[in-house]
């Protein structure tokens, strides 16, 4: 890449000078990503200060000296190299997004400060500091996104279906489950001092809690934490009756572990465990096997490597492809998130779903059953509720798995794509049901670039707690506050979407699951073509509209003189 | 049929081919002359035609009857259970007999009745112009010319009557270059690119040796590439791996000497042979087929039997093709050992890149009766179309419709037809339904009288042709250009809808290129219904001033009738469901995906635990 006047510089934008800047703002007459591919659109405007919604690198093409920028979010900043050959210096950019750039500086110490800035900038310690906390937003609020999915709301939607739930406040102060939001939905049999109980039973506090409601049969999804049983077989009673109270009589239910059972035998001696078939005769276990933490990561960090890699021969690229395990991981979630379904569907049995903490493989499985179960999910505003309440509100720790991605170095525990994860299969399933949706790919990538940086404050912090201290509500803006709004809707709409009330089960053998070519190999190939032939379907979808409008409109006007036709011929 | 023993067998189970329980569909087996036929309970029904039949198997007896399995040429693969061993082997023997037949008068096609009568068949064969579709090209010209030196086929079998060759090149130098080439086969014209003025010619391997020479070959060499005004080098791309080459050496074949021919840039390509890519596409159908595959045994399965990577060889050479016409004018002999395998796919593939008409319906049919049909691509040997040497059969035609699969995937609205007309034709090369596929080459084709005796397939895939557009196509966009495919790996993709054709549950539930198809198809009557109601409104409106003017005059004329509403109004309800039976969502059912059955560790791991199957729960203790 070569850079016109290599003039490279960190703005201070947008506003006071001690706190730090989070855009690197590049002037350059000509710029390329390391593959030459750049899919991002080119916006014309004079000022290339529009800071509305350009979270990852945008580029803004000024017409007037014909010079381009390209701005990234220093929080998308995933890693940094830099490398000297005599006084030119290079950094190379990868961000989180997976995009990598390429800078030639020339003048080691220039490229050294430069480097150092970028470097310092995308490790801030505090959040506070963060962008978000600094952000303001240049569009109209029409909708303030921070009271757009309540949990009374969505308990609202359910009430008049289920009456043997209730909404508890049992958490207000996070004081019982510091994971959990201050509001869940919870049998109503069960009061708030046995809630109390079982808490103590379960991993991190997180008892058993409504998920899902079906309506068609009145079964339910729940999620929680692993119980504690430990070596010597604990139980508790509370915990038993809480579930026990969402069966029918006669019925049985079945809870799915996310581990295989080697594994929550191991957990054991942490203190942890599973439920023992003496204590919980009316359920059925069933163990899974989803991998977690830098397993997941390190698929990825496999997975990125070898998209990356364009030079390789076929073989390669196969079993690399392989090795990453990528798509095996996916193969398992759907695979899970079928069977629970199926279970509620199919069996009428209801379910509960853990793993160890319950805030990972299990927020996959419940939110991806409800995918294929509930068509409201399946919506743009059911989509966000869905994030909202089985990923933000339920205790994802977002701040700790989205910290890095695939170009990290640190390899922490707790930084896993166990989100993305979720997202590729929520595509798998959007690419075998291309018209039950409503949104399209775009929101899912756009989902997918909120979560590891963003201007917004939706995806900061790790639970409710978190975000309550950090006054996000007050002090930043929801991402669903911009997304909400008609302009940016437009674009995340499926113009194929057709609502049907069906469940979509969809295809999990290999040969129907495919490779996110949106997500990974979206700065390493030209789209060029693919693009123009989605404008085209959207094309003869807008012209079918138009026509069909067309024609009703003839056919009143027709019926219209036809009955004035017949007034004036009738004497 | 003396071969058909017993014709119907009830009972009989067809086998879930991915389910590992055993799940199963019972119905009845019947065996007519062309086909086997399964109508299950739901009178759903399953066609096979024998000639489809690459191989049936009998398995030892179960309890439950005698399992056959039958793998077809179109990748559907059935695995019945007939109750009965006498019955299982009397429908075994009959159809060993029936899918292999010994002489070409028995295949289907000379059977084959459409209700034509014989004018019509004679048009359906015309239908495609080959000498036309030189004149399309631009020649002859003044630098080529037709030959009449193989008329009679004297010169090579092989190759057609009619054949392009420059100019100056004479007919001794002809003879010459076909005593030196590998079964005749010498150098002539495949496609003429006229505003280049290059060519791509194609032959066979010449008959070198390690030192042999023939001045008549390296004149007709030196004629092609003067037959080029613009670019005076040529290449000469020989398409096979070069040890492969350079060891037919020893048998007195092999490759040009560049020393001994002027202006030639010599280059392999390396495409493997005939036999690596039958058993590359026997290993990936093995991969396939397993039951309860796994993400990591199909990727290891699918590397290990270097079937995308054949594939991509191809690609890569026919990329080079197209290169050295468009980007340096420079005409281009491309030749294998034998020069209708590889030589074919490369030749019609860099045509399809360079010249937009082939990615058109009727120019595909045209390209594939060019370079692979009349050139001698043997069909019938390849396809195994008669009980012959199974060494002969490879998928070297299935290859180039992977390639132009893969191209549709790249450039989507470059194309004309869709996958399903891909798919349609490569079930016709199998079928032996139509006369086209039947025979190795033109001299054999005119010896069967095919065309008295069979019909053409191309008229009938015209009459289709709605099935076979593909609603993106844009004929304007990339008309003339030059498809410059990207061959980086990550762009060659498993082709699902060919090898799992039949395999519907593993297909997407809904198809946005069947709505958008229809949807084409819906907005050109709606542009009609808006015409005619203009005219109508239009016509009212006359009327009415012409009413207002002469009121009285009028008075007779009977008020509109309410079943003219009527039937509009229907109309309009009649529009909308379209999109709805479209839309329905296929193959919806947990039972028929195996979710349960992908969970290897779950039925073993402990006494308790459940195994959920077909959407019932079994207790596994």
């Amino acid at each position: 890449m070569t850079w016109g006047d290599q003039a490279l510089f960190i703005q201070r934008t947008p506003c006071c000078a001690e706190v730090p800047a989070w855009w690197v703002q590049l002037h350059a007459f000509s710029v390329q990503g390391l593959f030459g591919k750049n899919s991002e659109q080119l916006t014309n405007s004079s000022s290339g200060l529009e800071l509305e919604g350009s979270v990852r690198g945008r580029r803004v093409e000024s017409p007037t000296d014909n010079t381009e920028e390209l701005w990234l979010l220093h929080s998308n900043i995933d890693a940094i190299d830099k490398r000297f050959v005599g006084p030119l210096g290079t950094i190379i950019i990868k961000c989180k997004d997976f995009r990598i750039i390429q800078l030639d500086i020339p003048g080691m110490e220039e490229c050294l400060n430069i480097a150092s800035s970028i470097e310092a900038l995308s490790t801030l310690d505090s959040i506070t500091l963060m962008y978000p906390f600094f952000y303001r937003p240049m569009f109209e609020v029409i909708e303030d996104g921070w009271h757009s999915f309540l949990p009374e709301q969505e308990f609202e939607l359910y009430s008049s279906t289920i009456s043997e739930w209730r909404l508890s406040y049992v958490n207000k102060e996070f004081s019982v489950c510091p994971s959990y939001p201050p509001a869940v939905i919870v049998p109503k049999a069960i009061d708030d001092d046995a809630l109390r109980k079982v808490a103590t039973f379960r991993h991190g506090g997180r008892f058993p809690v409504l998920s899902y409601y079906h309506k068609k049969n009145g079964m339910v999804i729940m999620r929680s934490g692993q119980p504690l049983t430990g070596t010597n077989g604990r139980r508790c009673k509370e915990d038993e009756k809480l579930i026990n109270a969402t069966l029918r009589a006669g019925k049985r239910g079945y809870i799915i572990d996310t581990r295989p059972l080697n594994i929550a035998q191991q957990a054991r001696a942490k203190g942890g465990g599973f439920e023992q078939e003496a204590h919980y005769p009316q359920w059925r276990r069933i163990h899974k096997s989803i991998d977690r933490y830098h397993i997941l990561q390190e698929s990825l960090i496999k997975l990125v490597e070898s998209c990356n890699d364009q030079t390789q021969n076929m073989d390669r690229w196969l079993s690399k492809l392989e090795a990453s395990n990528w798509l095996t991981h996916i193969k398992e979630i759907l695979t899970t998130a079928c069977l629970a379904a199926q279970c509620l569907d199919r069996e009428g049995a209801s379910i509960l779903i853990h793993g160890t903490e319950g805030t990972d493989s299990t927020l996959q499985v419940t939110s991806l059953a409800q995918i294929i179960l509930e068509p409201r999910s399946r919506t743009i505003r059911g989509f966000e509720a869905l994030i909202e309440r089985e990923w933000l509100q339920a205790g994802h720790p977002f701040q700790q798995r989205c910290a890095q991605s695939a170009y990290c170095n640190s390899k922490q525990k707790w930084e896993s794509p166990v989100f993305l994860l979720f997202l590729d299969c929520v595509w798998q399933i959007l690419r075998q049901f291309p018209c039950s949706f409503e949104f399209n790919e775009n929101f899912l990538i756009m989902l997918f670039e909120h979560a590891y940086a963003s201007q917004f404050g939706t995806f900061l912090g790790n639970n409710e707690s978190e975000r309550c201290k950090l006054k996000l509500q007050q002090k930043t803006m929801s991402l669903w506050s911009w997304v909400n709004r008609p302009s940016e809707l437009s674009k995340f709409t499926n113009p194929l979407f057709e609502a049907n009330n069906l469940v979509i089960w969809p295809s999990v053998a290999p040969q129907s699951l495919q490779l996110w070519e949106g997500i990974f190999l979206r700065w390493n190939r030209s789209s060029k073509y693919l693009d123009e032939a989605y404008e085209e379907m959207v094309n003869i979808i807008e012209y079918n509209k138009e026509l069909q409008a067309k024609v009703n409109l003839l056919r009143r006007q027709l019926a219209e003189l036809e009955t004035e036709d017949g007034v004036q011929e009738s004497p | 049929m003396e071969h058909i023993r017993t014709t119907k067998v009830e009972q009989v189970k067809l086998l879930d081919r991915f389910s590992t329980s055993n799940k199963s569909l019972t119905g009845t087996l019947y065996l007519t002359a062309t086909h086997l036929l399964f109508i299950d309970a739901h009178q759903k029904e399953t066609w096979i035609l024998h000639h489809h039949i690459a191989s049936v198997e009998k398995l030892a007896l179960t309890t439950s009857g005698c399992p056959l399995v039958i793998q077809c040429k179109n990748f559907r693969t059935v695995h019945f259970i007939v109750p009965r061993e006498r019955d299982c082997h009397d429908i075994y023997n009959s159809l060993l007999q029936l899918s292999k037949q010994a002489k070409y008068e028995d295949l289907y096609a000379f059977s084959y009745n459409p209700k034509q009568n014989d004018a019509e068949r004679l048009r359906g064969w015309e239908l495609i112009d080959l000498a036309e579709e030189y004149k399309r090209m631009g020649v002859p010209n003044s630098n080529w010319q037709l030959s009449d030196a193989n008329r009679e086929y004297k010169i090579c079998e092989t190759y057609p009557r009619e054949l392009y060759v420059p100019r100056i090149a004479s007919k001794p130098i002809i003879v010459g270059s076909s005593k030196f080439r590998s079964k005749g086969r010498f150098p002539v014209l495949s496609y003429y690119h006229q505003s280049k003025e290059a060519a791509i010619c194609r032959c066979s391997q010449p008959l070198s040796g390690f030192s042999a020479r023939c001045l008549e070959d390296e004149h007709l060499l030196q004629a092609i590439s003067k037959a080029n005004p613009a670019n005076r080098y040529m290449y000469v791309m020989d398409t096979r791996p070069r040890l492969n080459a350079m060891a037919n050496r020893a048998a007195g074949k092999g490759y040009e000497n560049e020393d001994n021919y002027s202006n030639i840039r010599f280059q392999f390509v390396g495409i493997e042979n005939i036999h690596v890519m039958r058993s590359s596409l026997q290993k990936l159908l093995e991969v396939n087929g397993t039951k309860g595959l796994s993400v990591n045994d199909f990727y290891s399965g699918l590397e290990s039997s270097g079937w995308l990577r054949h594939i991509k060889a191809v690609m890569d050479a026919a990329i080079f093709l197209a290169k050295a016409i468009a980007a340096e004018s420079a005409s281009v002999l491309v030749h294998c050992s034998d020069g209708w395998d590889r030589t074919s796919q490369v030749c019609s593939l860099g045509s399809l890149l360079l010249d937009p008409y082939y990615r058109t319906i009727r120019g595909f049919m045209v390209l594939i009766e060019k370079d692979w049909i009349s050139f001698g691509h043997k069909f019938s040997e390849r396809c195994g179309h008669l009980d012959g040497d199974p060494k002969e059969v490879s998928p070297v035609f299935t290859q180039f419709l992977e390639c132009v699969w893969h191209l549709t995937e790249q450039f989507p609205q470059a194309f004309e037809f869709n996958e399903a007309f891909l798919l349609q034709i490569h079930e016709h090369i199998h079928s032996c339904q139509f006369g086209n596929f039947i025979g190795n080459c033109q001299k054999e084709r005119e010896e069967l009288k095919l065309k008295e005796k069979t019909y053409s397939l191309w008229p009938f895939l015209l009459d289709d042709q709605k099935k076979y557009l593909n609603p993106l196509y844009s004929s304007q966009s990339q008309k003339s250009a030059v498809l410059e495919p990207n061959t980086v790996s990550f762009n060659f993709k498993f082709w699902r809808n060919m090898y799992h054709q039949f395999d519907r549950t593993l297909h997407p539930r809904q198809s946005v290129f069947n709505i958008i198809m229809n949807m084409n198809e819906q907005n050109k009557q709606l542009e009609k219904d808006i015409k005619d109601l203009e005219s109508q409104i239009k016509q009212r409106k006359t009327k009415q001033t012409d009413g207002i003017l002469s009121k009285e005059l009028l008075n007779s004329v009977r008020p509109e009738s309410p079943a003219l509403k009527a039937t509009l109004s229907l109309k309009e309800q009649a529009l909308l469901p379209v999109n709805n039976v479209l839309r329905t969502i296929e193959g919806s059912s947990p039972a028929d995906n195996r979710y349960s059955e992908y969970a290897d560790e779950f039925s073993k791991a402990e006494p308790a635990v459940v195994s959920l199957e077909y959407g019932v729960a079994r207790m596994t203790c």
